[in-house]
């Protein structure tokens, strides 16, 4: 018992040391001693969680039947302008119906021909050996594109990740906010952002898809039956934004919200009314320019979700490439809309289906409450302890808050979440930390009992507690782990806190002690233990 | 100095003597618990049933009737409304609205709007909203990891002692459960997301004084391996019995402290792992310990393990 290698007192003293070390940062962020923290020493810090810091989080779902559709759609464009190419095929009768493309082959020795292009726009799905669309030929004139399985969820998957960029844009479009978006279990997109009290803002920004399209407007079809919802072929009939009714408008998309490079709120400089400035990239303005001069004189209907914002004569053709986009816009929506639209148009529709928001004073009043409630309850454990166990109490009570100490210094190393149900976590280590000294202490108390000389009973006592500490930990560690691994936000904060806590005071209680109790047992060499 | 000793050393409690009588009683207990809580129910949190939740803080104290009408005015359905702790604080939940689950956060939306009209300086503190398909997976998850740690544990004590342990484990941990949810039936406090975190916590604590008796008793049954089961189990009980009392009070001074002067949000989570703690302890005794008598096992029952004993971790 009473070796005790110099080399084990100088590594438990330099791991104390190191969690001491990283601990302090994170206890003195926020107050004025924080910018007196030396810049050359470790600046890692614990994060707050939301119900902490206060903020929004939300939980986005993306809608996968509307996902299908937009890649519908995109490759409906794609075929369309596949086929206009050098040598020409001319379709028609598309339709989208059944979640499949097809559409008929005007000449019928030009099919085979058709099918050999659009084979070779399909794309080989990574690793599975499928391609992304079947295609085939029905009745000998008409082209099925069908989505392959495999290649849906590639789709989907691709979605997913640029869903996330662009949502993260929309809400930093600085990027510098400490704001958290992550995919979630495939379909899902996790977005905390602290700070924010009022998720209408955020929900704003990220509700819309912000497709922009623009598509001449079908003046030949007969108003009558646009009302009705009925188009002549080639055409489709879309609501007006502002529910004044209907319009019809060419399918084929003139140019897209895609050739975008930037977007603004501004005024219009006659009515005053807010409006938003888009300028288009190289490309963009090309096909911008060649249509609006095409088409001068006629209709375009300005598309943003499938609803006609507005649909201006062309005057004159645009060719610089800047446009001005009215509608019965405020000056929130209309910059709501600039930040959507230069952001880029989300690939997928995105539903919130949960939301929580705290108050930074909430959170400030917990933070507050949890720290008195740790410091009274850590004073209150090691006063029993202290009474309890006289000189072995005091070692455990070092060993307590050296184990505080570290439990904060691993977090904030791992730049953890500290929750709130993660303080209730702290204050339970705490309580059930001193659990392996109580049974150290007692062994050693009942083997003295027996007659052990003291030397010995202080190292049985040790050694055979620590079979007792050992297993019982193991069960925190099992319930924590499945904690950690099923809990969601607050719940995971908690159980990352049990985690650490265990593993930091088994070192503590049984090694750190072991030595204080070794270095002291070789110093005053004690004929009789009080304990 | 005098040192505070609560148990006195040499204590000889019968403890194995009243078993049968603590085995009715838990069972009665514990069926009470489970048909109470069938009966009339949790009171399940949006967590877990969905729904919209603000928790408002109002400048002076208000009537709850007042803003019940106020609520009641703003059509957004049937909201039950609830202090929290004092006169200022409240709770308003609503059901979670029909269709769409893009559609379920106007009603918070409108409630964050109206309020501080009416009452000049409320200030809405926090918000939640879950929709039915979240709330599902959370109960399913839930309930999986409470399933999953209780076996996954079962399992560990299992290998790590033998199979009439593991089952001892299960069943103690199927009683404070039991005790636990029969609690929160009865006080009908709310069960949310923090008080799975509680369970889960409660089946790893509830079995720390377990693992430190079951501890006990294997090495009682090595060292006296001509002692009758019974008196064995007593001698291990009261041996342990000072460290039991020990531990269980340090843990329950910091969970007291948590329950009384923390935050109010976690009040719940607090007071749940509190009673598991105490529940722990009476069955950690009294259902952990006899079960072993009822499935036999004999001092001769770790004879075959008597090799493994390399295994064990040593200390250093």
């Amino acid at each position: 018992m009473l070796e005790f290698p110099r080399w084990k007192v100088w590594l438990i003293g330099i791991v104390i040391a190191v969690g001491v070390l990283l601990s302090i940062p994170s206890l003195i962020a926020g107050t004025p001693y924080a910018s007196a923290w030396p810049k050359w020493l470790p600046q890692y810090k614990i994060n707050l969680g939301l119900d902490l810091a206060g903020g929004s989080h939300l939980l986005l779902e993306a809608d996968a039947q509307d996902a299908l559709k937009q890649r519908l759609q995109a490759k409906e464009d794609e075929v369309a302008t596949e086929l206009r190419r050098d040598p020409r095929i001319d379709i028609g009768d598309i339709s989208t119906a059944g979640g499949r493309l097809s559409f008929l082959v005007r000449d019928p020795t030009q099919v085979d021909a058709a099918v050999e292009r659009l084979r070779r726009l399909s794309q080989p799905v990574a690793l599975t050996g499928n391609r992304d669309w079947d295609v085939q030929v029905v009745d000998s004139t008409r082209i099925v594109l069908t989505p392959s399985p495999a290649g849906t969820a590639q789709a989907l998957k691709d979605a997913m990740g640029v869903a996330r960029d662009v949502v993260r844009r929309r809400i930093d479009p600085g990027g510098t906010k400490e704001i958290t978006v992550v995919t979630e279990g495939g379909n899902r997109i996790l977005v905390e952002v602290p700070g924010v009290e009022n998720p209408e803002e955020l929900k704003n920004l990220i509700g819309q898809t912000a497709r922009l399209e623009f598509k001449l407007v079908d003046q030949s079809a007969d108003p009558q039956q646009v009302q009705q919802g009925r188009a002549p072929p080639g055409s489709q009939v879309l609501p007006m934004a502002d529910g004044t009714g209907s319009i019809a408008v060419k399918r084929r998309v003139m140019v897209s919200g895609d050739q975008l490079t930037a977007a603004s709120q501004s005024f219009d400089s006659q009515t005053g009314q807010p409006n938003i400035e888009i300028k288009f990239n190289t490309a963009g303005a090309r096909r911008f320019g060649r249509a609006t001069q095409e088409n001068v004189g006629k209709p375009f209907a300005i598309i943003l979700d499938d609803k006609v914002l507005s649909a201006p004569n062309i005057e004159e053709p645009i060719l610089g490439g800047n446009a001005r986009i009215s509608g019965s816009f405020t000056v929130q929506s209309a910059h709501d809309l600039a930040v959507s639209l230069a952001s880029g148009k989300l690939p997928v529709k995105l539903n919130v289906i949960e939301e929580r928001t705290v108050s930074a004073e909430l959170g400030q009043d917990s933070i507050h409450k949890g720290a008195i409630a740790s410091v009274v309850s850590v004073l209150l454990v090691m006063i029993f302890m202290l009474v309890t166990y006289g000189r072995f109490g005091v070692y455990a009570n070092i060993a307590l808050v050296v184990n505080a100490f570290l439990i904060l210094g691993i977090m904030a190393m791992f730049n953890a979440t500290l929750t709130l149900p993660g303080i209730a976590g702290f204050i339970l280590t705490i309580g059930a930390a001193v659990d392996a000294n109580v049974l150290i202490n007692e062994r050693i108390r009942e083997e003295i009992r027996r007659g052990r000389r003291l030397l010995d009973a202080v190292e049985t006592g040790y050694r055979e507690a620590f079979h007792a500490i050992f297993d019982a930990n193991v069960t925190h560690v099992i319930s924590a782990a499945i904690m950690a691994y099923f809990g969601s936000g607050p719940v995971r904060g908690f159980a990352i806190v049990l985690l650490i806590g265990v593993v930091t005071s088994v070192f503590t209680a049984v090694y750190f002690t072991r030595m204080l109790v070794a270095l002291w047992l070789r110093r005053a060499r004690p004929r009789e233990l009080h304990i | 100095m005098k040192l505070l000793k609560l148990v006195p050393d040499h204590t000889n409690l019968q403890f194995m003597r009243w078993r049968n009588v603590a085995l009715v009683l838990s069972l009665i207990a514990t069926v009470v618990s489970i048909g109470f809580t069938a009966y009339r129910g949790l009171n399940l949190g949006i967590d877990f049933v969905g729904g919209q939740v603000i928790r408002v803080e109002f400048q002076q104290p208000i009537k709850i009737d007042d803003l019940r009408a106020k609520v009641a005015q703003l059509g957004v359905g049937e909201a039950s409304i609830q202090a929290l702790g004092n006169d200022k604080t409240y709770q308003v939940r609503l059901p979670k609205p029909e269709g769409p689950a893009a559609a379920s956060n106007q009603v918070v939306t409108k409630l964050r709007a109206a309020l501080p009209q009416d009452y000049p300086g409320a200030r809405v503190d926090a918000g939640e909203s879950v929709s039915g398909k979240v709330s599902e997976e959370l109960a399913q998850d839930s309930a999986m990891a409470i399933g999953l740690a209780m076996l996954g544990i079962a399992a560990y004590i299992w290998i790590r002692f033998e199979w009439q342990f593991g089952v001892g484990a299960l069943l103690t941990l199927a009683h404070d459960i039991a005790m636990t949810l029969g609690f929160f039936a009865f006080t009908r406090l709310q069960v949310d997301l923090n008080v799975v975190a509680a369970f889960l916590t409660i089946v790893g604590y509830s079995l720390n004084d377990t693992v430190v008796i079951y501890d006990r008793i294997r090495e009682n049954l090595r060292k006296y391996r001509k002692m009758a089961i019974v008196p064995l189990l007593d001698l291990s009980l009261n041996e342990t019995l000072a460290r039991t009392v020990v531990t269980s009070l340090t843990v329950l001074i910091a969970l007291g402290v948590l329950m009384l002067i923390g935050p109010e949000v976690i009040f719940g989570l607090a007071i749940a792992i509190f009673l598991g703690v105490l529940i722990g302890t009476y069955s950690s005794i009294y259902i952990s310990a006899p079960v072993l008598v009822w499935l036999g096992v004999q001092p001769d029952s770790f004879l075959k393990t008597g090799e493994k004993d390399e295994a064990e971790p040593q200390p250093v």
